[in-house]
């Protein structure tokens, strides 16, 4: 027993500063792709090299239209290898409440051997849009602070994933990340739960678990895909054994890209969605 | 047509066995040094087996179907004999005419074969005759007859959801006997299964397994992608074997296409698979506390793991060190700086774990808990196959790392730690051994890591070649055989993740335990669900 409390005074409080301090990034970590779109000479050899097709060209009459999801995208740093317009940059992709906003499309005008010649739309930028993220996670916050007042509770729903995603969600309830001082706790009922974590493309052998869980799941209820295949099927996609997506089956209120996620995009989408983070800032 | 270039050691073996199946064995090839194919007909397949077994203590390691209709008119079976002491594998293929497709079981012989089999009889429509338990494995009960690994299914068809009934288990009666039906979607924050426990008061009489709900077609997969992007889907067979399932599929295509990665990529392979090894096992040390109470030993274990999580992203760009691999070597180096934060990272775990096992072992509630709990005795392992840590924890005397070095496993000392009570405690200590193994071998890997390039090029893999790729993941061994299709793109990938060998191992050593013990007996075994059911 002194040997235990003394290891644990030693060790000391190792929990990360985030929120109150800024997200700790790595200096090697792979994240976000940049497209440098003005720049951008030739979309085909990227688009061939990704191995989710994150990176999306459709040619008609002469235009372009590109698109870099980065729902889909695995963070794999392919096409920048491939493509030096793309860079991939240390910043992680955040969550987003609508698949939409986790994607980015460019319109160029094409020469006639397929390179393109001219941007004729860069993307938008993804906060411009209405659907944002604070803006659905007002909404949102009203109702469930209504019900629920601060505290959430989840329930994670494996529906298909490699188990990638759980390391990192079994990372939230470690000292470092330490969610349960915001409140949030993972529960093992769908009863006691407020919120559904889904990852994984939603197997056909798992998608009748997941509506039953889904069902068990008291209203107000919130639904949460994680990962590249919980978003968008990622590597898998749609096939003989899977539904595609989280909400091919039910309903999602945010989306978190990666493959696996860091948990600080986990928990800064989670945040972000019950307004925690503002208040705190 | 006989290729006569074997290594030296497997040359005796395969004189006395094509002297011994004489007329019977059609032809042999040796693509490989320590990759030897048998063509023979099924009636061969026990005789082979049994004898290879007895005689020269060969391991039955995996069985799978290849749809060969299309270029041989024929399905292709083949049984992977691993030869521990002579560090070569016989390959017998047998021919099924499309016909007649029906195949004889060994299972009857061989329990270890039990799920390949029948995985075979679903995915190919393959008839198993003989076999003791013929019943859906691979697919839910009531899927449709569909069979999803021949070349004329379509990977995109779309089927209706899912209705009926997924497995009839077996019925366990008495008096005070009642069942206890556990999942799909479990307590904790794990992959779906379902357990079906049958009890008689606490102890468990019988558990029953119905696994399969992460099923993906990730081998079909496999086939309808380019061989590149196949390492990035082998990353995702099980997740936290990312690096160890790339790399087996890596060497399965290398060795396929006649090259050898340069020596410093190989030095950086054994980096990275010993890093997967270190944040799993020290993650399970924590868990296996956990889940006997000892909350505060699994929060310095998962503070340890997250460190080893970031060192993984510092030197590879991600913290389960995806997109490190490539065919012919790795994808990045490690500068100076790299290298300095693994060996503190090295001397900062060593200290930390011995703090960490001193908790362990100091505590005597722990102790109670383990020794004797989940109890697999040698002979049961052995029967059916089981193999890394469970199978190291029952006398199973065997890792590919020394028996097949593979990346830099034959530069570096270490020893292959073996119990042979087979319980909690011995699972758990297995673990603990290897962590101080993994630091010696990480120690010497910086030390000797060569100078040189990272990868060499391979082009287009040339169609039609077959080849086993093989790593001791942290969970245990790991296969891919590929059979490689015109365009630089694979025919079959067959992917063999060592949970698959290891579950019914499961539901033997819970016998006579109480369920409240489960948690902490299935996680001394921590298997991989997304690997079982690729």
């Amino acid at each position: 027993m002194f040997e235990t409390l003394s290891k644990s005074l030693k060790t000391g409080i190792v929990t990360t500063g985030y929120p109150d301090t800024p997200a700790e990034v790595s200096q090697h970590a792979r994240g976000k792709p940049q497209v440098d779109w003005a720049g951008w000479k030739d979309a085909r050899p990227a688009a061939a090299v990704c191995p989710t097709a994150a990176i999306e060209l459709r040619d008609e009459s002469g235009v372009r239209t590109a698109t870099l999801d980065l729902g889909k995208c695995i963070y794999c740093g392919l096409c920048a290898d491939a493509d030096p317009a793309i860079r991939m940059t240390h910043e992680r992709a955040l969550a987003a409440c609508s698949r939409q906003n986790l994607r980015q499309t460019a319109r160029y005008r094409l020469n006639a051997d397929g390179t393109q010649q001219q941007l004729l739309a860069a993307p938008a930028a993804p906060d411009a849009t209405p659907e944002s993220l604070e803006t659905v996670g007002r909404q949102l916050r009203e109702r469930i602070q209504a019900v629920l007042g601060r505290s959430l509770h989840i329930r994670e729903v494996d529906a298909g994933s490699c188990n990638g995603c759980e390391v990192e969600i079994h990372g939230l309830n470690s000292p470092v990340y330490d969610i349960e001082r915001f409140g949030i706790h993972f529960v093992a009922s769908p009863r006691h739960a407020d919120m559904l974590l889904v990852t994984g493309p939603v197997t056909r052998n798992m998608e009748l678990a997941l509506r039953k869980t889904y069902d068990a799941t008291p209203d107000p209820r919130l639904v949460v895909a994680v990962g590249a295949c919980g978003c968008s099927g990622g590597l898998f996609g749609r096939n003989y054994a899977t539904c595609g997506t989280v909400d091919a089956v039910i309903p999602v209120d945010l989306y978190i890209p990666g493959c696996p996620p860091h948990p600080l995009v986990i928990l800064e989408g989670l945040l972000r969605l019950l307004g925690q983070l503002k208040e705190r800032r | 047509m006989n290729r006569s270039d074997v290594s030296s050691e497997l040359q005796p073996i395969l004189d006395e066995v094509t002297g011994r199946f004489e007329g019977r064995i059609e032809s042999w090839l040796a693509p490989r040094l320590n990759e030897v194919y048998f063509h023979a007909r099924m009636e061969l397949v026990s005789g082979f087996c049994a004898h290879l077994f007895r005689k020269w203590g060969g391991r039955l390691v995996s069985v799978f179907a290849d749809d060969a209709r299309a270029g041989a008119g024929v399905f292709h079976l083949y049984y992977v004999m691993a030869l521990d002491a002579a560090h070569g594998f016989f390959i017998l293929r047998v021919p099924v005419p499309p016909e007649t497709p029906e195949f004889l079981s060994l299972t009857d012989a061989m329990p270890a074969v039990n799920w390949q089999e029948r995985e075979i009889q679903d995915l190919f429509g393959l008839k198993l005759l003989n076999h003791p338990n013929p019943r859906r494995c691979a697919l839910h009960d009531d899927w449709p007859e569909v069979y999803p690994l021949r070349k004329d299914f379509d990977l995109r068809t779309v089927l209706p959801p899912f209705q009926g009934v997924r497995h009839k288990f077996r019925t366990v009666e008495g008096e005070g006997v009642f069942q206890v039906p556990v999942g799909p979607v479990h307590a904790g924050i794990i992959e779906p299964g379902h357990f079906l426990f049958s009890v008689a008061g606490e102890p468990v009489l019988y558990l029953q397994l119905r696994m399969f709900y992460v099923h993906k077609g990730t081998e079909k997969l496999f086939e309808s992608i380019p061989i590149p992007h196949g390492v990035r889907l082998a990353e995702s067979i099980s997740g936290d074997s990312s690096f160890a399932h790339a790399t087996a599929f890596c060497h399965a295509v290398e060795r396929a296409a006649g090259v050898e990665p340069p020596p410093r990529a190989r030095a950086l392979r054994t980096v990275c698979l010993e890093l997967e090894r270190l944040y799993n096992h020290i993650a399970d040390v924590g868990a296996i506390c956990t889940d006997v109470a000892f909350v505060t030993a699994n929060m310095h274990a998962m503070r340890l793991k997250e460190r080893i999580l970031r060192v993984n992203e510092q030197l590879t760009g991600n913290r389960l060190l995806r997109g490190m691999a490539c065919v012919g070597g790795v994808r990045f180096d490690f500068n100076a700086n790299q290298l300095h934060d693994l060996r503190q990272l090295v001397n900062e775990l060593e200290r930390e774990f011995k703090d960490l096992i001193q908790l362990t072992s100091s505590n005597s509630g722990l102790l109670d808990r383990l020794e004797g709990t989940g109890v697999l005795t040698p002979k049961v392992a052995r029967d059916l196959g089981v193999v890394g840590i469970a199978g190291r924890a029952s006398g199973f005397d065997h890792d590919l790392r020394r028996d097949f070095p593979h990346a830099f496993y034959d530069q570096v000392q270490f020893t292959v730690p073996v119990f042979t009570d087979g319980d909690v405690q011995c699972r758990f200590d297995v673990r603990r051994d290897e962590v101080i193994q993994s630091f010696a071998i990480l120690r010497q890997t910086m030390e000797k890591l060569p100078a040189g390039p990272l990868a060499v090029p391979v082009g287009e893999v040339p169609p039609d070649r077959v080849a086993l790729g093989y790593v001791e993941g942290w969970r245990g061994e790991i296969f891919h055989w590929i059979h490689t299709a015109p365009g630089n793109r694979l025919a079959r990938c067959k992917v063999k993740d060592p949970s698959l060998q290891n579950w019914p191992a499961l539901c033997e050593a819970i016998l006579g335990n109480i369920i409240p013990d489960f948690p902490v007996v299935n996680k001394s075994f921590n298997l991989s669900y997304s690997g079982t059911d690729r």
